[in-house]
């Protein structure tokens, strides 16, 4: 079948190089004064200032959650750079001022940004470090009203949307790395979907982290009007440093009446060496709003890299008939934890929500679904679905599952199926006696468990993730 | 059609393995030629099983001594993935279950591994199907187990007869089927049998493990032979059986010591 997979696994993380660039870097550490000079570098409106100090002053008071089953030495937050950006003109016209060496890398990484080799159906946001450098197919998406812009932009130019819905989903003192993103975040990306309009091309955000010292904080904000519908896709990588580098993004969802979001995640940040040294720590805070009736927000996600991964993309259902899904497969090996899971938090009545997790757990990595289905007192007629798998690939690994499932009406109904399966030396004998060799065994097992999963992300996208993952076992097995 | 000169197609000289340090093989002896049914009994933890596990490559087990040529071919050289695809075949005793993946990819990849080993093109989907569902008369299998997902939820039946499903596939020149007969109930071990039987001819040849005479009235052997600590102590014909079906294993086991001590 896939003859592709022997030489893909022989490859060592490819993402891995780091781009030569002038940047635009501000001293280490974290201040009040931090958090105005970030603002004011940004021309941001007043409100703004006033949001993330605000948010920076609930983050002193707050202590970094240790609930999840991760280890990690103490973060020094006052070692870690929050603003780089490349230098570059401050307002760009064209495609054509952006820096050739920064185009080139993201050509490198297989987006390409260019007029000719775009693809077709997918427009594109490229974020390095800290900010936005270039953002696709704009003015084909301005001609249905659709708004897809960093962040930043959306600040200065739609300054209303932005202040209506910026920490309404998440607010600035969720958690944590919440608060701490909410302070000093330096871009993301913006989609606005009017009312009615069904977004014509898929939309991505492409994160790419290249400085060492710098922490990644971006925050990506979404919002559905009535009878719309999008589907949103992002991919992230980042070199091989020896040291950790923090990601703590925040990405909120609303959707009105009757409107469709769907989320979908290719993770694949530098996981670290297979001794455990170096990596992202990607502590993420995801939550999506079904604010109308109707509504739906689906997330779907393949997180493959990053040495800790802590994350829990949520669906809060407040509109009647609204729908949350959480498709997910999480591969760890080597020595990465991940932590990761949802919460379905059920308000309205006759909400609907199915989880589909898949946990894969090789080398000496641990990984843990953690997630909530909250059924509230007025949710006459709520129903959950949960499914939890595991699969274990060898004797090192270890897989846990943490449901926690709070139903306060009596009319809910709510079912969890959990399994646990392993890829060892006797599934793979069973293969090679049928003479399927190992390659080929790993990936037609692995394929088969994530297949709920992947029927859920885009065509081209899939076929990604299902390499992506039988690069990422490389010599996990035997 | 040629016909190999020598028409032997295993042949077993002196073979030792451990398992964990443990020797379990202490010397096997065997030569199978074509178009023969051998049967091995013996009591447990006689080294059948793992006789034939050696034989198939389980990377468990450490071969530390002797020769086993198949073929012409120095067998113990080979990756277990090339045994099977030359021809080696086991039927296991305890198939396993390998959820997400469907009994028909799963055949189909087997199927074009070794289509591919003899250089011949692979078969698409569509000619698979048609090919598949022929072989699935020889053991009585409804096209609904090509859906499901290989052995899961399977009865235990079921999952013995999906065994010698792939045996029809692969049309292998040596079968091993190891304790093919454990856990069926009477017309679940006809239909086995009669696949198995549907699938001798003279080009190939049938190594049976089992524990019971059972299973022998319907596959017939042409030879049985009894193993006792890690190697064959006695050879004979059919009506072996039936004297170790009556007497048990102990005369042969002290008629082997007598042997020796003599």
């Amino acid at each position: 079948m896939t003859t592709t997979v022997t030489s893909l696994v022989n490859q060592p993380y490819k993402y891995g190089f780091v781009t030569d660039i002038e940047s635009d870097v501000i001293p280490r550490g974290l201040s009040e004064d931090v958090v105005r000079l970030i603002s004011s570098k940004k021309n941001e409106p007043e409100f703004m200032l006033e949001f993330r100090l605000k948010a920076y002053r609930q983050w002193l008071k707050m202590a970094e959650p240790n609930w999840a089953e991760v280890g990690y030495p103490a973060i020094d937050y006052q070692n870690i750079i929050y603003y780089s950006a490349p230098k570059q003109k401050e307002k760009l016209n064209s495609l054509e001022e952006v820096d050739p060496t920064l185009l080139e890398t993201f050509e490198k990484l297989g987006i390409s940004l260019s007029e000719q080799k775009r693809l077709s159906n997918v427009a594109v946001d490229a974020i390095f470090d800290s900010v936005s450098v270039a953002t696709t197919f704009r003015e084909k998406l301005a001609k249905d009203g659709v708004i897809f812009c960093s962040i930043s932009e959306a600040m200065r130019e739609y300054p209303e949307l932005v202040q209506k819905y910026l920490g309404s989903v998440v607010p600035v003192g969720d958690n944590y790395f919440a608060a701490l993103n909410s302070a000093v975040f330096s871009d993301g990306s913006f989609v606005y979907i009017p009312k009615g309009t069904k977004c014509p091309m898929e939309l991505s955000t492409y994160f790419r982290i290249n400085n060492g010292d710098s922490g990644q904080f971006e925050r990506t904000l979404i919002v559905a009007e009535a009878g719309s519908s999008v589907s949103y896709l992002e991919g992230c990588t980042a070199p091989m440093f020896d040291t950790n580098q923090l990601h703590a993004a925040v990405v909120e969802l609303v959707a009105l009446d009757d409107a469709e979001i769907k989320y979908s995640t290719v993770q694949n940040w530098y996981a670290g060496d297979k001794d455990g040294k170096g990596g992202i720590y990607n502590f993420v805070t995801k939550r999506g709003l079904c604010q109308g009736v109707n509504s739906k927000i689906s997330w779907t996600q393949v997180e493959t890299g990053s040495a800790i991964t802590w994350k829990y993309p949520s669906c809060v259902l407040v509109g009647d008939n609204s729908v949350g899904e959480f498709y997910s497969v999480a591969l760890t090996n080597n020595c990465q934890q991940a932590d990761t899971g949802t919460k379905m938090v059920h308000i309205g009545k006759n909400t609907r929500s199915t989880i589909i997790s898949k946990g894969i757990s090789a080398g000496r990595s641990e990984n843990s679904y953690r997630g909530l289905v909250k059924i509230g007192p007025k949710a006459d007629g709520a129903r959950n679905y949960s499914q939890c798998d595991s699969m274990l690939i060898g004797d090192n690994a270890g897989a846990n599952t943490f449901p926690y499932i709070q139903v306060q009406n009596h009319t809910a109904k709510v079912e969890h199926e959990a399994s646990t399966s392993k890829i060892g030396e006797d599934q793979l004998f069973f293969f090679a006696q049928r003479g399927v060799s190992s390659e080929d065994a790993i990936s037609m097992m692995i394929s088969g468990f994530c297949k709920d999963v992947f029927n859920q992300l885009p065509m081209e996208f899939a076929v990604e993730a299902d390499r992506l993952l039988s690069l990422k076992l490389e010599g996990s097995v035997g | 059609m040629i016909i190999d000169h020598s028409n032997v197609i295993l042949s077993v000289k002196n073979l030792t393995a451990n398992v964990d340090e443990t020797p379990i093989l202490k010397g096997m002896n065997l030569e199978v030629k074509a178009g023969e049914i051998h049967a091995i009994m013996g009591p447990n933890g006689s080294g059948k099983s793992t006789f034939s596990k050696v034989l198939a490559g389980h990377p468990a087990y450490q071969v530390t001594g002797g020769e086993v040529i198949f073929q012409g071919q120095d067998l113990l050289a080979l990756e277990p993935e090339e045994r099977a695809r030359s021809g080696i075949f086991l039927a296991f005793q305890y198939p396993l279950e390998i959820p997400g993946v469907s009994n028909l990819d799963f055949l189909r990849v087997a199927y074009n591994s070794k289509r591919k080993h003899q250089g011949l093109e692979e078969v698409d989907a569509f000619d698979f199907d048609e090919l598949i569902r022929e072989k699935l008369g020889i053991v009585k299998m409804d096209a609904s187990f090509l859906s499901r997902s290989v052995n899961e939820g399977f009865s235990g039946g079921e999952k013995k007869r999906n065994e010698i499903l792939q045996m029809a596939l692969l049309e292998p020149k040596l079968a091993i089927l190891d304790e093919t007969d454990s856990g069926l109930d009477i017309d679940a071990l006809r239909i086995v049998a009669g696949g198995v039987n549907q699938l001798s001819n003279p080009e190939n040849a049938i190594v049976v493990i089992t524990h019971y005479q059972r299973l022998l009235e319907y596959i017939v052997p042409d030879y049985i032979h009894v193993t006792a600590n890690g190697r064959i102590i006695r050879t004979g014909g059919k009506e072996l059986a039936l004297e170790l079906e009556e007497r048990g294993y102990d005369w042969v086991l002290e008629a082997a010591a007598t042997g020796v001590a003599s």
